[in-house]
């Protein structure tokens, strides 16, 4: 059979459901391969290939799978790039397929010609240009592998034209051993003692959940030691989803913008447990007072991860859901009650809050959307305050339930990615958050709701500002607003109406318990455009490189 | 992270020989804040692996982490931090000197001394090769700086940790 059909029938072997793809030159082979033998294969066309690597994204984020893309050369490929970089960033794993002008072809400058592997180098786990028909499966298979294994993260394939044309049998191997890349799954035994050794003697024990938790999908096992131990748990952006029976144990999100009682329980901890977390600037401030107290036992599957940005007294290298199973099954009995009822004290006086007013507050709308969706949803934000607002400020309770970009703080990411899990959870609510600004940025995929009959709920939080930037202007440029305002900011109603998805504008605080729960009642898309109170900023905030205990509650 | 000491490590890396494995792994060194100083590649007995042997400048603290990032590149098997103490380094380097008259005798003099070999002879010069650590390239270089060099290519570096430090080339 054809390159063309290996792909499609490759594809279908490591049981991909959905491809996320748009057309070309490049790749009209492949599509012709889809479109006669693609059954099972349910294939979603963006409007735009950023879109549609988000969509990916968000599908691969909040079903576990792998995501799949297909697009053309050179433009194609070139428009995926931010989003290939956001997966990246946050370990998300997907394989993107670009297709790539003849092999006889590179190097000359030829039409729609890219050096994709060459683009795309820093930003992928691995990236390979098939070169010969006999390699084509054989790479497929890899590239899954590698993708989905260790710790995931986006692949390239790029494949040339002709090779698309060539015939050759197919012959899809079952696995594949790749001698320099074996990652590891299960933790030192020996360190694993260790570890227990020191919790065991720890006064003030504390974990942190990050995005590895949700990775492994070890979120059940990470809820079962917190709910053994009683130890108080934070979780990074990326670990959104941890859950311990006691809410008490709880202390929310930490970093830049973390609730004031889970940073400070970082930086009063005599011993940190970090299981999945990458340490990056926005999570420790400044790195020298970060955990100044505490001793720090490392879990990541990633060995590179350790004593990155932060030093380890005990690392454990392999993934969060093995590790912390071991842990379950070895006795541990601690008392922590001194340092539970200080948490738990310290909560109670410094509880998240806002200031109640006659313009509509975010947190507001947070609150009543946490009311009315089921506990079940699939949450997406787009970037800026209105992804920290729903960061501090929605209980997820789930994991894979809160996709956002973490790493790459990547505006334009929440509208695609809805769309995406949507598509991957027919069975659930999608709800996004989106700022009016970074909503504009892929706006154009309103435009696949309802040709796929997809169900996502939006909400459009408008201050008429690039809001997260107006408020670093307000602190450190005595508010001199360059190039943040949004004057001529479009009619989000009339836009949705343009795309044939209903939509209601919100601006009276007493209307606004009426039209969230119209928006997690309703059988079909909505979108929700809500002027916000325009001041409103994100509080508290630990400004960039300080240490975490210099936080500001007010700008 | 100012005031840290920078010094050079040299670091032997098996990779396989996969189209643009080169690229791959400098583009890494350089994206994680070193300079690369030298580097040198060339088969080795297996026929799909080569050995790169890179010389960086770097902090301690960072060398450890390009060892692990260069782990995650697929196509890396094995990296080795050469141990400057230890080592066995060598490096091949091609002078074209001019000599005219009475400084042809003057160069042969210095080559002599260096144990060096004449591997090109013309009327206005020589092409000298001279192999050794990188102190004795340079010793010989300073020397000939009296006369007019026209032209110098260094291989860099290969090394090896000695005896008690060694490694397969298989395997992790
Ligand atoms: C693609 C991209 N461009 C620029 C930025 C820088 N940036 C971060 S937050 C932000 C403002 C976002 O404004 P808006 O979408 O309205 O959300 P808000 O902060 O007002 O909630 C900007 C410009 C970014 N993160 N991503
Ligand atoms: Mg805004």
């Amino acid at each position: 059979m054809n390159g063309a059909r290996i792909i499609v029938e490759s594809l279908k072997k490591e049981g991909v459901d959905t491809v996320f793809c748009y057309t070309g030159g490049a790749v009209i082979s492949i599509f012709d391969e889809l479109y006669k033998h693609g059954e099972g294969l349910n294939l979603i066309q963006p409007r735009h290939e950023q879109g549609g690597t988000h969509a990916a994204d968000g599908y691969a984020r909040s079903t576990g799978k792998t995501g799949v893309v297909i697009v053309t050369s050179g433009p194609g490929a070139t428009n995926t790039i931010t989003g290939i970089a956001t997966a990246y960033m946050d370990s998300s794993p997907l394989v993107v397929i670009t297709g790539q002008v003849a092999s006889t072809l590179i190097g000359t400058d030829a039409f729609q010609e890219s050096d994709v592997t060459g683009i795309t180098l820093p930003i992928t786990k691995a990236n390979f240009l098939v070169k010969n028909i006999k390699d084509l499966a054989v790479t497929i298979k890899k590239a899954f592998y590698i993708a989905g294994s260790g710790r995931p993260g986006p692949v390239v394939i790029d494949i040339p034209g002709d090779i698309q044309r060539q015939d050759f049998k197919f012959n899809y191997p079952d696995t594949v051993d790749l001698q320099s890349y074996r990652p590891k799954d299960s933790g030192h035994p020996k360190q694993i003692k260790s570890a227990i050794k020191l919790l065991a003697a720890s006064k003030k024990p504390l974990i942190i959940s990050g995005g590895g938790v949700n990775l492994s999908n070890a979120t059940g096992e990470m809820n079962d030691f917190l709910n053994k131990t009683g130890i108080p748990v934070v979780h990074t952006l990326m670990g959104t989803g941890v859950n311990p029976e006691d809410e008490n144990q709880f202390l929310g999100f930490i970093g830049m913008h973390g609730t004031l009682y889970g940073n400070y329980a970082i930086q009063n901890a005599d011993l940190i447990m970090a299981v999945g977390v990458r340490f990056s600037d926005r999570i420790i401030g400044n790195p020298n007072t970060f955990a100044k107290n505490a001793k720090l036992i490392h879990i990541d599957i990633d060995p590179a991860e350790i004593d990155k940005n932060i030093l380890t007294d005990l690392p454990i290298v392999g993934s969060a859901k093995s590790i912390l199973r071991e842990f379950n099954n070895l006795d541990l009995a601690i008392d922590i009650s001194e340092w539970k009822n200080e948490l738990s004290n310290y909560k109670n006086n410094y509880p998240l809050g806002y200031e109640k007013s006659e313009l509509i507050k975010p947190q507001y709308i947070i609150e009543l959307a946490q009311k009315y969706f089921p506990e079940n949803s699939i949450i997406v934000t787009d970037v800026g305050q209105n992804q920290i607002w729903v960061a501090q400020n929605y209980r997820i309770k789930h994991p894979r339930s809160f996709l956002t970009s973490g790493g790459l703080g990547t505006m334009g990411y929440g509208l695609p990615a809805a769309i995406g899990a949507a598509v991957g959870n027919p069975d659930k609510q999608v709800l996004m958050f989106a700022g009016d600004g970074g909503f504009q940025m892929n706006m154009q995929e309103l435009g696949i709701i309802r040709k796929y009959g997809l169900k996502v709920k939006m909400i459009v939080l408008d201050n008429n500002y690039l809001g997260m930037v107006r408020q670093w202007q307000e602190l450190l440029f005595e508010k001199r607003y360059s190039g943040t305002d949004m004057e001529f900011n479009p009619d989000f109603v009339k836009l949705a109406d343009v795309f044939r998805i209903k939509s209601i504008f919100l601006k009276d605080p007493k209307e606004a318990d009426a039209v969230i729960k119209e928006l997690a009642m309703s059988n079909e898309s909505m979108l929700v455009h809500i002027a916000i109170d325009p001041d409103e900023n994100v509080l508290p905030m630990v400004p960039a490189g300080k240490a975490l205990d210099e936080v500001l509650t007010k700008l | 992270m100012t005031d840290e000491v920078f010094t050079d490590h040299i670091v032997s890396v098996l990779v396989h020989n996969n189209p643009g494995v080169l690229s791959k792994v400098t583009s890494l060194v350089t994206r994680r804040g070193f300079n690369i100083d030298g580097i040198s590649a060339g088969p080795t007995r297996q026929n799909d692996m080569f050995r790169l042997t890179i010389v960086v400048k770097g902090d301690d603290k960072s060398l450890e982490q390009i060892q692990k990032q260069l782990y995650k590149i697929i196509d890396v098997v094995k990296v080795v931090p050469i141990i400057r103490s230890r080592m066995v380094g060598r490096e091949i380097c091609l002078i074209k000197v001019k000599a005219i008259g009475a400084e042809r005798h003057e160069v042969l003099q210095i080559i002599n001394v260096f144990k060096a070999n004449i591997v090109d002879v013309g009327t206005n010069g020589f092409i000298v090769e001279i192999t050794g650590d990188s102190d004795k390239i340079d010793s010989f270089l300073a020397l000939l700086e009296s006369h007019q060099i026209t032209d110098v290519a260094r291989t860099g570096i290969v090394a090896m940790n000695r005896w008690e430090r060694t490694f397969k080339e298989t395997g992790r």
